[in-house]
Parts: C-alpha cells; structure tokens; sequence
C-alpha cells in the first residue's frame, strides 16, 4: 500500500479522504502554512481580490445566463427582462456588468505591482506569461460579453473588432467569416459569441489554477524584490495573510457595489441602450474603458495592418518582458530610474485611453502617437539599456533584517544604524 | 524624481482642461433639479403619474414603450385598481379569434404598453420618413439623460436668421444638427392636470422627464436602499476585519 498519504488529521472522516486524496494535506500546504514573505504590501492584495472577482463573474453569469436569449431578435429585449422582471436579475445584472470593470481595474492594479516590483523576473518568466494569457483570454471574455447584450455599441463594437484581422494578408477575410459565421456581424456571430463567452471562463480558471501553481512553486516576490533566505523572512499565509485579503476584499466590495448600486451605468454607453441597427452606424464607436489605450494605438497609425499590428504588439510584447529587462533587480525601490520611467509608462497609458476615447483627429492624433512611441521605447529600448546603466541602490541584506548592504550607492543615513527591532 | 512627476501633474491637467474644449459641440445641456438625482433620491411619484398622463395623452399617440407592462404602473404610486382602470381603456392586438381573424380587446394589466404602430414601416409611413423611437430606456440612451431629453421637450425655437429648415423638419436647438422631424411634442396648456398643477411647458416636460426616468431605470429606488445597506455593513466589515488584521499582526510588527 506504498500510494496511501499518511494524514495527520486528527478528525477520522477528514483522515479517511485524505489518506486517500491528500486535498486537505494539500491545501494546509499551500494556503495554511504556506510560507510568505512578511513585507507585503496592500499591492499583494489584488491576485486574490482577481480570483474572488473571476468567480464573482462565473456565478452571475451561470444566472444571466438562464434567462438571456442570445437571439438576435430577442437578445436585447431578454436583457431588459432581466433588468426588469427577473427576481433581482436587476441585481445579477449590474454585478456582472461592473464586475467587467472591476475584473480590469484589479487586473490592471495586479499588473502594475508586477511591473512596479519587477515580479516578472528570474525565476517568476513563466509565472508572468502565464498571467499574460490571462489577460489576454479576460479581453477576448469581455469583448465577447459586451455583444450579448446587443446594442448599438455591442453591434458596431463587434463589427469594428472583427474586421481589424481582415487586415491579415490572405488569410484575414477567412477569418472574419469564420468569427462571423457568415457574411456580416449577425445572428451565428451572436450564437458563437455567447458560446465562448460562457466557455473561456472556465479556461481562465485552469490558466489561473497554473499561474497559481507556478506561483507556489518559485514563491512570491515581494517589495523588497530580494528572495527570501530563511524562515525569518515568512510567516504562514494563514492567518497572516488570510486575514489581510480580507481587508482589502472588504474595501474592494465597498468600490464595487458603489458602482452597482449608485452609479451602475457611468461606465457604460449610452449608445448600448439602443438596440443594435445595421443601418445606423453611431456617432463614435467607442469601447469599454479598459480597451481604450489599445483602440488609441490602433488608431495612432495610418496603415490598418500596422495599426493591428501594433495593437497586438502592445499585449505580445508583455511576454519577452522578462527578458528585455536586463536589470537584475527587481524592485523600483532600489532602481532610482526606472523608478521613474515605469510611472512615465503608467502615464503614457492612461494618456493613451484618454485619447481612445475623443476623436482621432487635431491634438488627440499627436497625443496617441507619442504615447505608442514611448510604449515601444519603454519595452524595446529603454529596459534593455536601463539595465544596464543604471547604477542600483544598494539592496538590504535579507527581508527580516532590511539592513543595507555596504557598497553600490551612498548609505542613506541612520539606516545601518536601526536594524528592525524585532524579528 | 519632483521635476518629472511635476511635468507629468502638468501634461496631466493639461489633458484634462483641453479635454472638454474638444467634447463641447452645440448647445448646452439645461440643468435642471431631479428628484432622483441624488444618492439618496428617489422619484417624485406625483410628477411620474403626470407625466404618465402626458405619456397616454400625448406622446404614446407616436412613440411606443414596449418595455413597460401596464402592471409596472405600480412603481409609480398607482393601485391596482387604478392600474386595472388604466389597462382597461385600451385596446390592444390579441392574438387571433378560431376563424384566424385578429383579434383585438380591451388591454389588462399583464399587457405591454400598447404601441402605436404595428410595424417599423407604418410608423415610418406616418411620420414623415423617421421612426418615433421607443421611450422605455430613452433616458439612459441618450448623452445628458433626463437633462438632454428636456432639453429637446424644452428647446423648439425659432432658427436663427439666416438658418435654412427644411420642409417637415422642425428648429430644435438641442437637437444635433438642430433639425428634427418631431413636431413640438408639448406647449403651454398640452394637458390638464386634475391636481392643481401648472400646466406649463416647463412642467409638462419636467413631469414626463420624471415618468421617463422611471420607465428607464424602474429599479432604482431599491437598489439604492440596499445599496446604502450593503455599503454600511462592508463599511462595518472593514472595520472589523482591519481590527481583527491588526491583533493577529501585533505579535509580527
């Protein structure tokens, strides 16, 4: 009997099926004396609040999903029945429209600690790609979403995003059939739509299972982005940093139903409340928020098959990161410059979706172009160089005891003096 | 590092005071007192119910709302009776007799509000080439909400010298393009109210604003009180869990 895990539960049922799939043993591991860095900050927070929100989003869908009619006919009006006379479905509805949101603005704040604190680095490479594929699946999740409900921004958004890959050579039209389904945005576009919307899902749960495996294999990083070297530098995830998600979970929900009970459409268009027409293209199509610094890059260049290029680019190059960073440290607290530039990037960013959302045309042209121009130099040019000249601040000597390491920089004063006082 | 975040504070505002240069285009939008506006508000139902009777009398003589059940009149105040009443004095389609003839008869309160075309093309035929859109989410599909649609109620004017209207369209000055095929839905004296009120454009357009408001977003009145519940007990949680995250982290700091 050589396969039998010997179970340390004391409770005989709880024994019994561990002694025959060691889940509880498995779990004690990973999430009750798992060791994790002690100076986490409340960045460290927000790949927990993403997977309570991927769930949050699994759930209301399944009951979205139980009255909606992905029918172009009936669709838009389905939606309505659920604002209207399904039991809450008002309620279910509006979690799940925000919750859209709230998945990005998390993602988005999760993607910064990475960048902020160098968490793509040796040996996180395949912890970040991974993170990246989830990215990328929650767009294409989000993007399909936003057609079920079938608006005039849904229609046209749908129609605008799946003629971006007719811009392939040769075998471009072929695929915008294929995502079609025919010969327009319609009826077999919305069936395949709501199919993958309510699939994909549940492959981002298996990526998020691997990306959090991964993560329990190489371990956190932390703000210090120094490794850990001995028990002093970790406490066990529970209580220390059960109980800490849980802080930032609270405050989380708090921004989240102030957007779903107080303000449920100020992230929307009001385009969207119209049903969708084929002959009546809208003013602006514009999309959801969170895809607007890329709908900015799209635009910022003349050529579509650049434009579409460059887009794609934008999210590809988040893979090779790990490797166009030469600087072997990783948190911006010991990287006087980088520390600067990545909160230019944050800028160029955000200046990006500001431009997304006016009309490329005067100042908001110029704007975009100079904000994709800095994207690309960030990542292609300025990471692999930086590293190379920037000259680092010196790093502590271990996370339990941040006491500076002599030589590199100057010693910031009074800091060797103070060693934590307690351990 | 304070000469680059002040270059960015500075690109940053700048942004942001060229953002509305760009945004503005024709007329702005009136700003008139809601009584749903608020966090706390809720609707006026006197003013919803007067606008319904400007909705029946008026403008459901073109636009449909074919969101709205007569049974959904409970929302804004009216009893069942009332609403029995209301549902009762119109005739709607209903389905067809055993001989296949369609049928028509009085309206209940599980009917959809009557429309008052039976197809797009009708509706187009009678209105000079343009489609009266349906009124149920008007409010929530339109830039500016309930202040936007005021704004067109409220804003025939007469064109300014030297602007051309068109045969059949009507000077709007909140309209885009400023001509609408609209006729001026609502002038002074449009409808009677029974309470006493002023019948006056003003009011006319406010009170069917209100009812439209409602017809769009029934639900908000509940949400906001549960919204305020739930905000006080996740303003409690985080109180308490933030306290109990300190006790347990006393022993590390």
């Amino acid at each position: 009997m050589a396969g039998l895990h010997k179970s340390e539960f004391a409770n005989p049922v709880i024994n019994w099926i561990d002694t025959r799939l060691p889940i509880f043993t498995m779990m004690q591991k990973e999430y009750g004396v798992f060791p994790t860095p002690r100076n986490f900050n409340y960045f460290w927070n927000f790949g927990a609040l993403a997977t309570v929100n991927l769930l949050i989003m699994i759930l209301t869908g399944i009951f979205l999903a139980m009255n909606y009619q992905p029918n172009t006919l009936l669709a838009f009006d389905s939606v309505q029945h659920i604002m209207r006379d399904v039991n809450y479905g008002w309620l279910i509805r509006y979690v799940h429209q925000n919750g859209a949101s709230m998945f990005f603005i998390v993602t988005y704040i999760h993607i910064f600690r990475g960048l902020y604190y160098g968490s793509y680095k040796t040996p996180r490479e395949l912890l970040w790609m991974l993170g990246v594929v989830i990215l990328l699946l929650m767009m294409a999740t989000a993007f399909m979403g936003y057609v079920l409900p079938w608006g005039q921004m849904s229609y046209w958004g749908a129609t605008v995003i799946t003629n971006l890959f007719s811009a392939f050579p040769v075998v471009g039209p072929k695929i915008v059939t294929l995502l079609w389904g025919g010969f327009s945005v319609d009826n077999p576009t919305l069936n395949r739509f709501f199919s993958l919307h309510y699939l994909l899902p549940f492959v981002l749960v298996g990526v998020v299972f691997l990306h959090v495996a991964a993560l329990h294999i190489t371990g956190s990083n932390n703000p210090l982005g120094i490794d850990v070297k001995s028990p002093q530098d970790t406490l066990p995830f529970h209580p220390y940093y059960t109980v800490k998600d849980s802080v930032g979970l609270c405050v989380y929900l708090m921004v989240f139903a102030a957007l779903v009970f107080f303000a449920p459409n100020f992230l929307g268009d009001p385009n969207n409340f119209i049903p969708a027409n084929p002959l009546q293209t809208p003013a602006d199509i514009v999309p959801e928020w969170y895809f607007l610094p890329y709908y900015a890059i799209l635009r910022s260049v003349p050529n579509k098959l650049l434009g579409v290029c460059m887009m794609f680019g934008s999210l590809l190059v988040l893979f090779v990161l790990p490797w166009l960073d030469t600087s072997r440290v990783r948190s911006a607290r010991f990287r006087p410059i980088y520390r600067q530039l990545i909160f230019v990037w944050v800028a160029a960013v955000i200046a990006l979706g500001v431009c997304g959302a006016h009309k490329p045309q005067g100042i908001w042209v110029v704007l975009s172009r100079v904000c994709t121009l800095y994207y690309y130099l960030h990542f292609l040019v300025i990471l692999p160089i930086l590293g190379k000249l920037e000259r680092p601040l010196p790093l502590p000597e271990s996370i339990s005891n941040p006491v500076i390491r002599r030589g590199g920089g100057a010693l910031p004063a009074g800091a060797a003096a103070k060693p934590m006082e307690k351990v | 590092m304070r000469p680059f975040r002040s270059l960015l504070a500075g690109i940053f505002a700048a942004g942001l005071l060229a953002a509305p240069a760009f945004a503005q285009e024709g007329e702005a939008l009136p700003n008139e007192h809601w009584s749903f506006q608020s966090v706390f508000g809720t609707f006026d139902l006197a003013a919803a119910q007067r606008g319904f009777q400007i909705y029946s009398q008026v403008c459901s003589n073109c636009h449909s709302m074919h969101l709205l059940h007569y049974r959904d009149l409970s929302g804004i105040g009216l009893n069942p009776e009332q609403i029995k009443a209301v549902s009762a004095a119109v005739t709607v389609p209903q389905g067809v007799d055993d001989q296949g003839n369609p049928k028509e008869g009085p309206a209940t309160p599980a009917n959809q509000f009557r429309s008052p075309f039976p197809n797009e093309q009708a509706a187009r035929s009678a209105n000079n080439g343009a489609v009266p859109p349906d009124l149920s989410l008007i409010v929530n599909a339109r830039e500016g909400g309930p202040n936007y649609v005021y704004g067109i109620l409220t804003g025939y004017t007469d064109p300014p010298a030297g602007f051309k209207v068109q045969d059949g369209l009507y000077y709007n000055k909140m309209f885009p393009g400023h001509q609408i095929h609209m006729p001026p839905p609502l002038q002074n004296g449009s409808v009677d109210y029974t309470d006493g009120t002023s019948n006056a454009l003003n009011q006319e357009a406010h009170d069917v604003v209100t009812f439209l408001s409602w017809a769009a977003n029934p639900e908000m009145v509940e949400r906001k009180q549960i919204g305020v519940r739930v905000i006080l007990f996740l303003m409690f949680m985080t109180g308490l869990t933030y306290a109990v995250k300190r006790k347990v982290w006393s022993d590390v700091h």
